[in-house]
């Protein structure tokens, strides 16, 4: 037997909730939706580009009548519930007709708050709230010329933009004397004004509204100082107000919302609240992004998951006029201890400002380039340091908008065919679309429809800019906690943490412990776990081949048209005559078609047949080279320079110091791949500052330089520390590359784990002799166990069948 | 009337993996679940072409190694978003026994 869950309110956070629970658990209810409006599921947040005419109706429609019927779910609209009878577990509509419950979800949202002023329920004052309100507005604009809007806010504004838009008159009444003062510092509001009077716009300042005038329809405004103002249309945008008249009339408890706890359910067990209507932990949500956590929490538990729990969200802010790039979030009016770092540019438009505290982002607000508010929200977010990069933040994050994109930075300002994603060829116009018509949300819904940064991710700034300005203030950056991958809730920091301190030294006890959704876990989650186990386990736990990508199972490179790429590791670059005769001896043998040096200082052969590799690699194992793994998350290479033996400007020895790194850390296993480089003096011939671990000699010693990149987003190095023997360098960089191994996600690289957890934070345990001779040890313990070649492993017999294709006649 | 062709011995295929069958025409990948079912699919991603019996195994599915396209093993066809399919034909286990019948079932 089904059970019956009834939901009422048909919007964006109820159908939200429907979708996470329908794909939990399609046939668990039998789903009966109650809405007010006699409209489908639609998108509330793009009412204001319908307003301006920037988009139709029927374009804001997220799930239309046959997404209904398709999921069997019966949607009842301008028949509205009147009354619950939590005894009899009845919702009662208001033609008299009652319909049974199990579990209820309200989802009833808010009301746009009315000013209980004389002449408030005149014609012509309506609030901006649902499709009637703009349908109200747009009429009023073909057959009235002069608008007030009360309220000079967020909604207020754009309510405002959208008549002026429509042919009329607006004046912007605000109580305050700044605008949006809950999004913006003053001279960000200020800027806001002076451009939005350049539209057109007229504004009265800390002006208090009186009276509505007229007799049935609207004329005009009087003010609390007696000055008056003629309208034929006042727009109430002053706030909205939990919609709780239910859920209170039913005696659920209501303080300013419903009540609902970390799972969402109200005071009664069987009555669960998502959306504006709910009040969690003290406060009200009125933007998008919070719901769509809550639907995700409450589906869980009426899927009787019983898992998720709901920890609040932390919003930021962008106003959807056309042309007028802002956004704020968090605290941005400074308090006491606070530090601010201001940008003021009031030529070109532009004004930054981030309030510090203790090094670490508390708010921001910017007005005229907002590209980089999603990365300072992540670094709020994240609770970063930013000493190491202070003096430059507010220029933005120096590697976003990659090669590709040059100085056009500016997403708003691209035009539709701009390529965004340059590895999947997706163009901003595709992505746009897409994000409108399926009603895209999150970086991973883009990810997923238009493959847009989902390969080497390095445009997913610009795709989450693309997110905001199409979204708006629906958009946030991303949950604050994000979950390793669809099979489980849990962030990978914190499955880390649970395979240390349980011990769990298992797949498939860390899959029971972090409460997986799926038996076998997914093509993202499977390698990350086995990573995981394996730096975690040194010795202990075995190694799982078919938990790995296909170039770390079959130990080569796997090429577009299926054939693999082998690379033999020469240790610091060095190679002997005997070397390169036994390499060009495999590629006779073998019809290598391709040979080439890579950057690595190595030879790469490329087109070799699968079932050609263990043969090859035996040649090459008994020459007695080994894999380069330079097709692993592991250590590639250690590049280096002549140094002091040839070079005339040498200090060092470089390409020995390279050499004893190399021996020391080949066959290491890694969250991502790790390279190294030695250059014997400040010249830097072998590029160590933008390496994972660089070394730069120098007279009286060695540089060590830690967290560079130099593939898809450039990032030089930080200096970490000089030392003075041969010895340290290799201890410090065995502690270094222990610390990463052991506390970075899988997939990050040095540079933005470095950025993520601060250089200060690296500096601290390795600076601490205790600490640094400890992951010095771990490091070569873990070491024993890896350093086997692979390459000789399977020339001797190891996964045979990973290489031997079954031949039929047929 | 499936003409059932013997083709390996079950423990020859890694569960959560798969192997490659080798007809005169094409390949087509053989894959072995946790639970020991046997599926086979044309060895070919419909997106790219990419080879399938070289991505990561999951219940009764297979990521594409090449970019990450997931395939329903029962029934050939690309799930979530992305849209395509992909032949596939019975499979049969007796006695330890994998057999293979290359009519195709679905899919071109």
């Amino acid at each position: 037997m089904q059970e019956k869950l009834i939901l009422i309110g048909n919007g964006m956070a109820g159908i939200r909730t429907l979708e996470e629970l329908l794909k939990l658990e399609p046939e668990r209810y039998q789903i009966t939706v109650f809405g007010a409006e006699p409209h489908p599921n639609y998108n509330r947040i793009m009412l204001s580009p319908v307003l301006a005419g920037e988009k139709t109706l029927n374009d804001i429609i997220l799930n239309d009548r046959d997404w209904y019927a398709e999921n069997h779910i019966q949607l009842i609209t301008g028949d509205p519930v009147v009354r619950i009878d939590r005894t009899r577990r009845e919702v009662v509509t208001q033609s008299g007709a009652s319909a049974h419950y199990d579990r209820l979800l309200l989802a009833t949202g808010s009301n746009p708050f009315i000013i209980p002023i004389p002449g408030h329920d005149k014609q012509g004052v309506i609030g901006f709230r649902d499709i009637a309100d703009v349908e109200a507005m747009l009429s009023a604009a073909q057959t009235h010329a002069k608008a007030v809007v009360i309220g000079g806010g967020l909604l207020g504004l754009e309510a405002a933009n959208g008549l002026l838009k429509n042919g009329m008159d607006v004046t912007v009444v605000h109580l305050l004397d700044s605008l949006m003062e809950r999004q913006l510092d003053k001279p960000a509001s200020a800027l806001l004004k002076t451009s939005l009077e350049e539209r057109g716009l007229h504004f009265m300042m800390e002006a208090q509204t009186a009276e509505i005038l007229g007799d049935e329809r609207v004329t005009g405004v009087r003010f609390a100082d007696g000055a008056e103002l003629a309208a034929d249309l006042v727009v109430m945008a002053v706030g909205i107000r939990p919609n709780i008249q239910l859920a209170q009339a039913a005696g659920i408890h209501c303080e300013r919302g419903i009540v609902v706890n970390d799972t969402l359910q109200t005071f009664d067990p069987r009555v669960y609240a998502v959306g504006e209507c709910v009040q969690h932990r003290q406060t009200c949500y009125g933007l998008v992004a919070p719901l769509f956590d809550q639907a995700k929490v409450a589906a869980n538990h009426l899927a009787n998951l019983g898992i998720a729990r709901y920890e609040g969200s932390v919003t930021s802010t962008k106003l959807k006029v056309t042309g007028i790039d802002l956004f704020s979030v968090g605290d941005f009016n400074e308090a006491e201890g606070d530090e601010t770092l201001v940008l003021q540019d009031p030529g070109a438009g532009v004004y930054k400002k981030l309030v510090l505290r203790d090094d670490k982002i508390k708010g921001a607000v910017l007005y005229g380039d907002t590209l980089d508010g999603a990365w300072y929200f992540q670094l709020m977010r994240e609770g970063s340091s930013i000493t190491d990069f202070r003096h430059t933040i507010l220029f933005g994050q120096h590697d976003l908008g990659d090669a590709g994109h040059g100085d056009e930075t500016r997403v708003a300002a691209l035009g539709n065919e701009a390529e965004i994603c340059g590895c999947n060829g997706v163009c901003k116009g595709e992505i746009v679309d897409a994000i409108v018509k399926k009603g895209l949300f999150t970086l991973e819904e883009v990810r997923a429809h238009t493959k847009a940064s989902s390969s080497c991710g390095s445009c997913t700034g610009l795709v989450e800019s693309i997110l905001a300005s199409t979204v708006g203030q629906g958009y946030t950056a991303a949950p604050s906690k994000k979950p390793l991958c669809g099979c489980t809730e849990y962030s990978h920091d914190e499955i880390i943490q649970a395979i240390k301190q349980h011990q769990l030294k298992d797949m498939d006890v860390v899959r029971q412990f972090c409460e997986w959704k799926t038996p076998d876990g997914c093509a993202t989650c499977r390698p990350a776990l086995n990573y995981y186990l394996l730096a975690n386990w040194p010795g202990e736990y075995q190694d799982d081949a078919q938990s790995r990508f296909i170039n770390e199972r079959a130990h080569g490179n796997i090429q577009k048209d299926g054939t693999y790429s082998v690379v033999p590791r020469m240790f610091g670059g060095l190679c002997s005559p005997a070397d390169l005769r036994a390499i060009a001896d495999a590629c006779e043998k073998y019809d290598v078609p391709e040979m080439k040096v890579t950057g690595g200082q190595r030879i790469d052969l490329f087109g070799v047949k699968k079932a050609d590799l263990p043969a090859m690699w035996k040649d090459l194992s008994t020459a007695g080279l080994v894999s380069g793994h330079a097709y692993g998350k592991a250590l590639r290479t250690v590049k280096t320079c002549a140094g002091k033996n040839w070079c005339r400007f040498g200090t060092q020895d470089s390409t020995g110091l390279g050499v004893q790194l190399e021996q020391m850390t080949w066959g290491s296993w890694m969250p991502h791949k790790f390279k190294m480089a030695v250059s014997g003096c400040p010249r830097n011939c072998a590029e160590a500052t933008i390496k994972d671990f660089g070394v730069v000699c120098v007279d009286s010693g060695y540089e060590l330089h830690v967290g560079g990149n130099g593939g898809i987003k450039v990032r030089v190095t930080d200096l970490l520390c000089k030392v003075e023997t041969e010895q340290q360098v290799l201890e410090y960089s065995a502690a270094f590359i222990q610390k990463y191994r052991e506390e970075a996600r899988y997939l990050e690289r040095t540079a933005p784990w470095v950025e993520r957890v601060g250089l200060q934070y690296v500096k601290d345990a390795l600076f601490d002799q205790t600490q640094r001779e400890a992951l010095h040890e771990r490091f070569l313990y873990s070491q024993q166990f890896a350093q086997i070649d692979p390459w000789k492993e399977r020339a001797e017999g190891a996964e045979k069948h990973e290489f031997e294709k079954i031949e039929i006649a047929a | 009337m499936n003409n059932w062709i013997p083709i390996a011995a079950l423990h020859e295929i890694p569960q959560l993996g798969a192997r490659v069958v080798k007809t005169d025409t094409q390949d087509i990948a053989l894959f072995r679940t946790k639970n020991d079912q046997i599926f086979a699919v044309k060895d070919q991603c419909p997106h790219r072409q990419g080879p399938l019996s070289q991505g990561i195994v999951h219940e009764n599915s297979v990521t594409c190694p090449l970019h990450n396209w997931k395939i329903d093993l029962t029934t050939g066809e690309a799930q979530g978003p992305d849209e395509g399919c992909v032949a596939t034909y019975s499979t049969k286990v007796e006695e330890g026994m994998v057999y293979l019948a290359l009519d195709a079932e679905s899919g071109i």
